[in-house]
This record gives C-alpha cells, structure tokens and sequence, in this order.
C-alpha cells in the first residue's frame, strides 16, 4: 500500500494536468499561472517559516557526533574535521558532509553469516544518493536558461559538460541518464530490502515517484513529444517578469511536467524534502565538540532556587543545637 | 529564536536564491522571437512550402538534420522523400537548407540565441556569408 498509494498519486497528478489541458484551454491558465505562483510562493514562504520554526527550538546540549581523536594533547594528533573545534573546521565538517555526503560514506550493512553479525561496507547507497542529489542540481541549474534573457556562460559550460559526447538531436544529456538511473536504485532499494522497506513510508515513496516522473515527462518531452521550445522560454519570461502569457500550441506535456514540479514545490516544505534546510541545521554536525574549553549554557534554563546546607544550619542552628546535632558554625 | 544571525543570513541567502529569476528579470519587457522567413529565394516562392511542415520542422529540425547529415555521411544516400508532400529533396545544409533561408542571423541564431543554444553545424559547414546589419 505505502509503494502503490504515492505511486497512484503521481499517476493521478500527471493525468490530471495531461486531461485538463487537453479538454478546454481555460485551464492552461490554471495550470500556467495559478498553480506555478501559488507552488514558488509556498515553496519560498513555508520552507523560510520552517527552518524559523527549528530555530526557535532551543538546543540544550552539546551534541557534536564525533567520530575522530578529539583535541587534547598537543603530542596526540587531532581529527579537525571529524571532531571540530573551531568554527572553521566545523565549516570544512559541514561543507564534506553536504557536498559529498561523508556520514553517508561510513554507511554500514549488518548481515547475519553463519549465525555471526557481520558487518560490512556499503558504498552504493553514497554513490546513489550523490549521483541523484549532483545530476538533480545540475538539471535544475541548467533549466535557468528558461528565466534569463542573456544566459550566463557558467550555464552554458555546465551545459557543454553535460552534453559532452554529443550524441544525437538535440543532444543527449548525460545527467537525464543518470537521475533516471539513481532514482530507480533508490526506490529499488526501498522496496527491494526488507529492513529498509519496513521502514520507509508513503512520505518516502511519494517524493521518489515525484521526482521520478518530474525527470521523466523531461526526458520525454526533450527527445519523444517535442514541444514548442520558443513558447516555452517566453512562458517562462512571462512568469518570472510578473507579466505570466499563456503562448499558444505549447503542447500537453509541458504542463504535466510543470505541474508535477510544482507539486513537488508545494510539498517540500511539509516533507523530508526539508533536510536541504535541515541538514545545515542539525546540531550533531554544526556544533563544534569544545564542550571542555567553552561552557554550553542551556537556554531553558531558569534561575534555581537553592537552599545552600549553610543557609539550612543558619535557619535551624539553634534546633540542632538542643537536638544535640553537630553544627559547623558555633 | 536562537543564533538569529546565522539563521536569517541563511535564509536571505535561500531567498535571494530562490526568488533570482525574479529579482533579474523586475519590470523587464517579454521578447517576441519569431525567425525571419524574409530572403529573396522565399518570397519568390508562389507556395511556401519548407521540406516538411512547419510544425514538425519547429519541433524536428534537429533530429532532420542529424538524420540528413547519417544518411549523407554514413549511407551516402542525398536524396530526401518529404513525408509531407512526397517531393524529393537533395540532402545539403548548404545548398538546400541555406538556399532559402540565406538569413542565418535572423533565421537560426534568432531562436538558438534566445535559448542559449549552440548548434554545432558551423564547426564543419561554411556559413552563409552575410552583409553584416
């Protein structure tokens, strides 16, 4: 159910946008202008109101996970980036983990052999996730030449890369294989593995079928169901100079593959899609382990009311006296 | 709110990101691009008819011309059966193609500029000599 339900639910949304603009053209302006400003805005509005949520969250303690010698004696060699103690090297720490995924690279598989636990290296989940997460970012930033009127170079060089072989017309993209790819090792691997797919939920699925058919209805309508590339350019001009135009004869496919995106804008904030903010704001990674050098002070706390044993033989001395007790101060 | 700092510098990083295709383009006027089919090979043409319609040659131009370039190349096939029409065309960028449509710059770089594509044609073929405008 948790693998069919999501799944129906891209099914779903694609046809929608394919039936809906196919019926009666009216509706291309719901699909065109409505829906794309509603999804930037929600995705804008409610991934800053989120990440203001977390930062309201106090954090009471220094959690640093740390997986290196931490600094100590000068003679013993200190792991900077595994156990940072300085604002820098927290930095260095942050920018392994978010560009190339460190902790990730540690992943682990635990299988039974024998009888034994046994416990092995697993490097494929780092490698799919980096290849999906890098092709991801290289497709996004290359659909910008949609939004600007002089494409700046870097774009057009990322673009060279990508094209590099150049097979076929228009060129083959090397990156549109590979998201494909990824994307089907990361559900396969949900569905495929009992532990994990015992684990992962529809939230999990659904993203994945998003953003797989997101990629796909792309890649379609890059090389299969062409579309009318021109329209499309002064479509996105229209929308991102606030003066939205609907050009005719686009073609349907567009507007599933620009629904399906900005469904997944409008979901992002309410989703674990949110760990592109959350992954810079997780205290086991951005807080330095100097927890010996600098006193973290929880910010819940409150004045304490003490009652000091001095104050306790001050109010009672007398008392204690005629009970016989011994008294510090005569 | 804690590390205030950090957090909004961030988030104005986030933003600033986010909302660039609309901060760059504020009050900029939408381009109307259409390709120049003005030469004079084309206005002499009691019909104009291009090898296909216009439609498929919007969307398959690419695809046409890298088949015609495989055939020619590889098969040495020059003849062309329009799908459209059934007239058969001799396979040449520069004698067919380019034959009527002499206006390089106001008929392919028109498009391929605005979309910041950069076909790879001219790197072997001899480009129309134009008068420059």
């Amino acid at each position: 159910m948790k693998v069919v339900l999501p799944f129906i639910a891209v099914v779903v949304l694609a046809l929608l946008a394919l039936v809906g603009v196919t019926l009666a053209h009216q509706v291309e302006f719901f699909f065109g202008v409505i829906v794309p400003y509603t999804a930037v805005a929600v995705f804008i509005f409610g991934f800053i109101y989120r990440v203001l949520q977390w930062a309201k969250s106090p954090v009471p303690f220094c959690i640093p996970t740390t997986c290196g010698q931490q600094k100590t004696l000068p003679w013993i060699k200190h792991d900077k980036l595994e156990n940072p103690v300085t604002t820098l090297q927290v930095v260095g720490r942050m920018l392994l983990e978010v560009l190339v995924f460190r902790s990730l690279f540690r992943n682990m598989k635990t299988e039974m052999t024998d009888g034994k636990i046994v416990y092995g290296s697993e490097k494929l989940l780092w490698l799919a996730g980096l290849a999906f997460h890098w092709t991801f970012f290289f497709i996004f930033a290359r659909h910008f030449r949609f939004f600007f009127q002089d494409v700046p170079s870097i774009l057009s060089m990322m673009e060279g890369v990508d094209s590099f072989f150049q097979v076929g017309a228009p060129l083959f993209y090397m990156t549109d294989a590979v998201i494909l790819g990824a994307v089907t090792f990361l559900i396969f691997r949900r569905v495929y593995l009992p532990q994990i797919r015992y684990i992962s939920l529809a939230s999990d699925f659904f993203p994945l079928f998003l953003i797989f058919g997101i990629a796909l209805s792309g890649i379609l309508m890059r090389y299969m169901f062409k579309v009318h590339i021109v329209a499309v350019k002064q479509f996105a001009m229209g929308l991102v100079s606030l003066s939205p135009i609907i050009p005719q004869g686009i073609g349907a496919i567009f507007y599933v593959h620009l629904f399906l995106i900005c469904t997944l804008l409008i979901y992002f904030p309410f989703s674990k899609l949110m760990h592109m903010g959350g992954v810079f704001l997780s205290p086991t990674r951005n807080m330095a382990n100097d927890s010996r050098m600098v006193r973290h002070i929880n910010p819940w706390n409150y004045p304490v009311h003490v009652h000091t044993y001095a104050e306790y033989e001050d109010e009672f001395r007398e008392k204690m006296k005629k009970a016989g007790l011994p008294v510090e101060k005569e | 709110m804690y590390n205030s700092g950090k957090i909004i510098a961030g988030l104005a990083v986030f933003f600033i990101l986010a909302a660039l295709p609309f901060l760059l383009n504020l009050g900029k006027a939408n381009a109307k691009i259409e390709p120049s089919i003005k030469t004079p090979e084309i206005n002499a043409m009691p019909v104009k008819q291009c090898v296909e319609s216009k439609e498929f040659m919007r969307a398959e131009h690419m695809q046409l011309l890298n088949d015609w370039r495989d055939e020619v190349v590889r098969n040495g096939n020059r003849i062309y059966t329009s799908k459209s029409n059934g007239k058969q065309y001799i396979i040449s960028l520069q004698n067919t193609c380019m034959k009527c449509h002499s206006n390089k710059k106001e008929f392919c770089d028109k498009c391929h500029n605005y979309m910041a594509v950069k076909p790879y044609c001219w790197s072997c073929h001899i480009a129309p000599k134009e008068e420059k405008s």
